[in-house]
């Protein structure tokens, strides 16, 4: 997990390097800084000449200085390190997910990816900060203070190697037994908030059924768990200040008892006063980086989590790939199923499609219909490979869709999903998703065959009418026009519309069909349709039913023959009238 | 959702915000609160006072090296002695005090997400359709988090800082005032460090948040739709659009944090040089003989200095403390402050009086029960004479001349006048944005009409206990909401008291029996995410369960079947008859072959009625319903 972390820094490894390594040298300023300043106190003690002791402040500012700079380029490079880190991360992140398949896009919900790419990153990116900057400061510190201690201090510095194991082991314990409680609260925390979330979006629901109370009863058990966890790891992690504040007396007293004797009983050879208040000082030093440890420690296990489920989105490896030696050209729009069956996951125990046996011939159009459930958009997915086949094969143009070019075969079939969308912006960059290069010509005449060109014009901004995010701000039916216009963009060999008119009127529906036989007559059109009316001029009619072909006719054979066809139909002629809109 | 979490408007902190917080605190803690109080004191005068006794063992050495240890044995066994004790007593009061505040903080937490969680559950819907989901949201997690930060840390550690500097001020000023003079001149240096560092690295986090919002709203759109981009072959553009907003976020993210960064090594070199230059100053009075100015009147010494130049120490640890808490504060205050609105939000209110019980029928009068027998009736008080009638529930709901709009300026229905006997279907049948469903919000009361008179069963609804009125109505909305949860318990949520049996019937009746015994755990299947794994028409399918096993008086469903099949729907339908056989049901429908079938249907435009009646007799009258029917005419 670390290594695949670790990938992301690249151009960020200069600044990742020399944050530490300023920090060190800030450090050794700082940790100098105490020592001069003693012989400071030792030079006023001794009454000494107004220029020494103007040379010792020279000398001091200068280092202050010097640190000061440290500090700010640290904090510099530190910055852009953690920043750059995470915008790579940010980055493979939203590459990989680029190259998602179908398969890849269902295992993750939009608001986890979303999550990730945000608050988890931001997690990553505040433990490497501390990383980089906090993490190497503290052992050197604690290292070069310490050793600053011995040089200065002599035998008193051994009030330190008693303390400091004692301190870092408690600490280290109290982290230890703290952390798997934080991990598990945090994920009930996680879920406390998914019930606000859930009450919140369905209040309609809780007030229609009363069930206020029950609502804030349930909530406060889970809160009040809640609370209980983090109370007790609280409570754990409370005695971290109160173990540092100890450790950090037992120094005082043992430097002030002990450090007083050893000056008077030595002459101050040992050790003087300057010394010893010096002596507190890498004291507090050191316990001080002691302490940010433990935090460090505390912070980075926390934010591993965030760091799995980053990985976790890094390693996802795209079910559908290119082909070695991909073909570049698509013959024709034939299309072939031979023997196909698929199941959505190795490990789901039925076939969503089994056993289809399917020819189309070049420019046909073909109506699909079937209940919920029947695999109709299943069906059709396999064409444009947007999942792979599980056994058997599917073709178009004679040619088995895993041996062409993924950009090529997608551009051929243009499929219009069910569930479609319109991004921001106008309605022309919206069409030209379909064709980046087309022409102001090219976008109005797709219009025009899907009927959608009547009603832009009616626009105040026309073609250039901005589109909100998800398309909200059109109706149903006309969004649907407009995704059918730029599938038709691509100029396709295969269109394959699923249920993409059913918020769309008849008569509208019907003058799209005609549309389509009369200007692209070579193209092979898919219909999946839950309307009749959409499908019962088509050349072939496919009725399916539970992930089989239940039958194929045209209109007039299955309304003869087809149980299932018959019954959609009178569910929805039994008035004499065709069904009205969706 | 997300999106709009960084996008919340700047809220006005009205005065005092901090201290209602503090006053809350104090409310629901009031022993403790003040416990740590106390503590904090104690152990923040007691961190000053190593600083005097390190200057009196100067002294005692300084005296000790010329007259020899034994003359001052004592004097240093006593201080280490009174050391002691002061340490023991501060480690008390600082033991006491955290382990204190960790369960003060977690406590208060939690109940200030107890009070918001019921006080949002009294809200109006009216809320919650003015609110974006993201925004109350943000409530129980960023702004939650603040007061976390508030309570834990910025809090205690700014009394206590507090405390120290008088302490360290008054000590200081017992030693000397010239030297107070320079530590005063660092302060003022740091005080101006801060609000400059500070005020850029604010400004930046900012324009940082502005761009993570954007990162945010870009990201949610393209994964939301990524099938669409995938169909399209469209990657290499959103990474092109992505690289570019991503850019611009780590340039802000960049200078932020830098800005931030560099606060603490700049306040802690002030501190370094003004250690020195103190000391400096020190040495310079002493050795120049300068006069001494003190509370203390002593003169200045080495054992006046030594002490002074550590306080000096502390002084500029505590300044830096409190400005690194002043982000932190300014953040919490304005989490407070929209914690604390939300909490002050009006409660939906409820005047109504008339309730709902259960009855049974004694020589054709009505008794009220407790228990349930499958007759309900409404209970009205009367003021006036201090008698009780009741009407039998039948499910007569009459508008009269109803006009109402969500907000004052803007009437979205007028006039509206309609009657649905016991037994009747009535549907309703209209563009988006013509009313349907707002007809609806006003009969379960979800808002409160402007002019006009609703009455149910002869009472103006208005009487009604809103609770009581709602539990008559079963709702299935045309947005399918499932609780986390088995599949049982979602079908529960009807009736909390019904047993297996009863879902399971209910589940047979929506026609969801089948789909359900295919889930992996069948009725056991734990449903997440508002049901992602099922598919939209399932989740219909269970919330008509979820209405079937409430067994309600009254029903309207709207749009309840909008994604399920014509067969299945059909089926439903059959089923769902059955159940409501005698009646009322109100229906919402696009689909024509929903309605058709109903003893009404009100064709609505832009807020009015414009053709009434059944199937037969809008079709022969070749209005607009005709129309629609004939296709000649699109809805939306």
């Amino acid at each position: 997990m670390l290594k695949r972390l670790a990938g992301c820094i690249r151009e960020y490894k200069t600044a990742s390097i020399l944050s530490p390594v300023i920090v060190m040298l800030e450090v050794v300023i700082e940790c100098i800084i105490p020592f001069l300043t003693a012989e400071l106190v030792n030079e006023i003690k001794a009454g000494c000449e107004l220029n020494e002791l103007l040379k010792f402040g020279a000398i001091l500012l200068v280092l202050a200085a010097c640190s000061l700079t440290c500090g700010w380029l640290a904090g510099h490079f530190c910055a852009t390190a953690a920043c750059g880190f995470a915008k790579n991360l940010r980055k493979d992140l939203f590459y990989n997910v680029q190259r998602f398949s179908f398969g890849n896009i269902d295992k993750f919900s939009t608001s986890s990816l979303v999550t990730r790419l945000t608050t988890d990153v931001a997690n990553v990116q505040m433990a490497y900060m501390m990383l980089v900057r906090t993490a190497f400061r503290s052992p050197f510190m604690l290292i070069f203070a310490f050793f600053m201690a011995f040089y200065m201090g002599g035998k008193m510095a051994w009030v330190f190697a008693v303390v400091i194991p004692i301190l870092g082991f408690g600490l280290f314990l109290i982290a230890r037994k703290a952390m798997p409680i934080f991990r598990k609260v945090f994920r009930k925390y996680d879920n406390l908030n998914n019930s606000v979330q859930e009450n919140i979006q369905g209040m309609r629901v809780v007030k229609a059924y009363v069930r206020e109370d029950r609502e804030i009863e349930k909530f406060g058990v889970a809160a009040e768990d809640v609370c209980a966890d983090f109370t007790r790891a609280e409570k754990l992690l409370a005695f971290n200040n109160p173990l540092m504040q100890l450790c950090l007396h037992v120094v005082m007293l043992v430097v002030i008892f002990f450090g007083s004797q050893l000056i008077i009983n030595s002459g101050g050879a040992e050790l003087d006063v300057g010394q010893l208040s010096a002596l507190l000082t890498y004291g507090m030093q050191i316990l001080m980086s002691l302490m940010m440890l433990s935090m460090i420690f505390v912070m980075i296990t926390m934010s591993a989590e965030s760091a799995r489920r980053i990985v976790e989105v890094l390693d996802e490896q795209s079910t559908v790939t290119n082909p070695q030696n991909p073909r570049y050209e698509v013959a024709d729009g034939s299309l072939d199923f031979e023997k196909v069956s698929f199941k959505y996951s190795a490990k789901a125990k039925e076939f969503a499609l089994q056993e289809i046996n399917l020819h189309i011939k070049s420019g046909q159009t073909v109506g699909i219909i079937g209940g919920t459930g029947s695999s109709k958009t299943t069906l059709i997915q396999l064409i444009s490979r947007l999942y792979d086949v599980t056994e058997g094969s599917v073709k178009v143009g004679g040619v088995d869709v895993r041996e062409y070019d993924l950009e090529t075969l997608r551009n051929q079939v243009a499929v219009v999903l069910q569930k479609n969308v319109l991004f921001s912006g106008s309605i022309k960059e919206n069409l030209r998703w379909g064709n980046l290069e087309a022409t102001d010509e090219e976008l109005i005449h797709a219009c025009k065959l899907a009927c959608a060109h009547e009603f832009i014009t009616q626009f105040p901004d026309g073609y250039d009418t901005h589109i909100e995010q998800g398309g909200t701000n059109v109706s149903g039916g006309q969004k649907q026009r407009l995704c059918i216009a730029r599938a038709l963009l691509k100029k396709p060999k295969v269109l394959i519309l699923d249920d993409s008119t059913s918020a769309v009127d008849t008569h509208t529906d019907a003058m799209i069909r005609k549309a389509f036989r009369e200007e692209i007559p070579g193209t092979t059109k898919l219909i999946i349709a839950q309307r009749i009316s959409s499908v019962e001029d088509a050349d072939v009619i496919i009725v399916m039913n539970g992930g089989r072909i239940d039958d194929i006719g045209n209109h007039a054979e299955l309304l003869a023959r087809n149980a299932i066809y018959q019954e959609v139909y009178t569910s929805q002629n039994k008035g004499g009238a065709t069904d009205g809109q969706e | 959702m997300a999106k709009n979490k960084n996008m919340r408007p700047p809220m006005n902190v009205p005065k005092g915000t901090l201290g209602r917080v503090i006053k809350q605190l104090f409310k629901d803690y009031p022993a403790r609160m003040t416990l740590v109080l106390v503590c904090l004191l104690v152990t923040a005068v007691a961190s000053t006072l190593p600083a005097i006794f390190m200057g009196q063992t100067v002294t005692l050495v300084e005296k000790g090296l010329v007259e020899g240890i034994d003359t001052v044995y004592g004097g240093i066994v006593k201080i280490a002695l009174s050391l002691l004790i002061v340490y023991v007593i501060s480690l008390t009061c600082s033991v006491t005090y955290t382990r204190t505040m960790a369960i003060v903080t977690q406590g208060f937490l939690n109940k200030m997400r107890q009070r918001m969680f019921a006080g949002m559950q009294r809200l109006p819907i009216r809320y919650f359709d003015t609110h974006t989901h993201g925004d109350i949201m943000s409530y129980y997690t960023n702004d939650i988090d603040t007061l976390r930060q508030l309570i834990s840390q910025s809090l205690p550690n700014m009394i206590t800082a507090l405390i120290v500097i008088v302490m360290v001020v008054a000590i200081m000023f017992y030693y000397s005032f010239w030297m107070t003079l320079v530590v005063f001149l660092g302060v003022v240096a740091m005080m101006l460090v801060t609000k400059f560092v500070g005020g850029n690295s604010a400004h930046f986090f900012v324009r940082q948040q502005q761009s993570m919002a954007k990162v945010e709203g870009f990201v949610e759109e393209i994964m939301n739709g990524q099938k669409v981009v995938q169909v399209f072959c469209h990657e290499e553009e959103s990474k092109k659009d992505f690289d570019r907003l991503n850019e611009q976020l780590f340039k802000d993210a960049e200078s932020a944090n830098r800005f931030a960064n560099i606060l603490m090594p700049i306040l802690g070199n002030i501190g370094n040089i003004l250690y020195v230059a103190v000391a400096i100053v020190g040495g310079v009075l002493m050795v120049l003989k300068v006069p001494n100015l003190s509370l203390s009147g002593l003169p200045l010494t080495i054992a006046a200095v030594v002490p002074f130049i550590n306080m000096t120490r502390q002084f500029t640890g505590n300044v830096s403390q409190i400005s690194q808490q002043v982000n932190a504060v300014v953040m919490a205050q304005a989490g407070a402050a929209r914690i604390f609105a939300l909490m002050d939000e009006e409660p939906e209110t409820d005047n109504g009086y008339v309730t709902l019980v259960n009855c049974r029928e004694k020589n054709g009068q009505i008794v009220e029960c407790t228990e349930r027998t499958g007759m309900w009736a409404w209970k009205h008080p009367h003021q006036a004479d201090g008698t009780v009638t009741y009407t039998r529930l039948a499910g007569d709901v009459v508008l009269d001349h109803v006009d109402f709009g969500y907000v004052p300026e803007k009437i979205v229905l007028h006039d509206v006048s309609l009657y649905a006997e016991p037994g009747q279907k009535v549907a309703f049948v209209g563009a988006t944005g013509a009313g349907k469903t707002t007809i609806t919000n006003l009969i379960n009361r979800f808002y409160d009409i402007a002019d006009g008179k609703i009455r149910y069963d002869g009472i103006n609804i208005n009487k009604i206990k809103k609770a009581d009125l709602r539990r008559s109505l079963g709702v299935i909305l045309q947005d399918t909401n499932l609780f986390t949860g088995t599949v049982m318990e979602n079908i529960r949520y009807g009736k909390l008291d019904a047993t297996d049996e009863e879902c399971i019937a209910a589940a047979k009746l929506a026609n969801a029996h089948d789909f359900i015994r295919r889930l992996p755990d069948g009725y056991d299947t734990m449903l997440t995410a508002n049901g992602a794994n099922l598919s939209q028409g399932q989740r219909q399918l269970l919330s008509i369960a979820r209405a079937a096993v409430a067994d309600p008086p009254v029903m309207i469903m709207d749009e309840a079947t909008s994604s399920i099949d014509t067969r299945t729907e059909a089926l439903v339908q059959k089923g769902m008859d059955q159940l409501m056989k005698g009646r009322t049901v109100f229906v919402i429908a696009h689909r024509l072959s929903t309605v058709r079938n109903s003893d009404v249907i009100m064709v609505l435009e832009q807020g009015r009625i414009i053709e009434r009646g059944n199937h037969e007799k809008l079709i022969a009258e070749k209005g607009k319903y005709y129309q629609l029917y004939t296709g000649a005419f699109e809805l939306e």
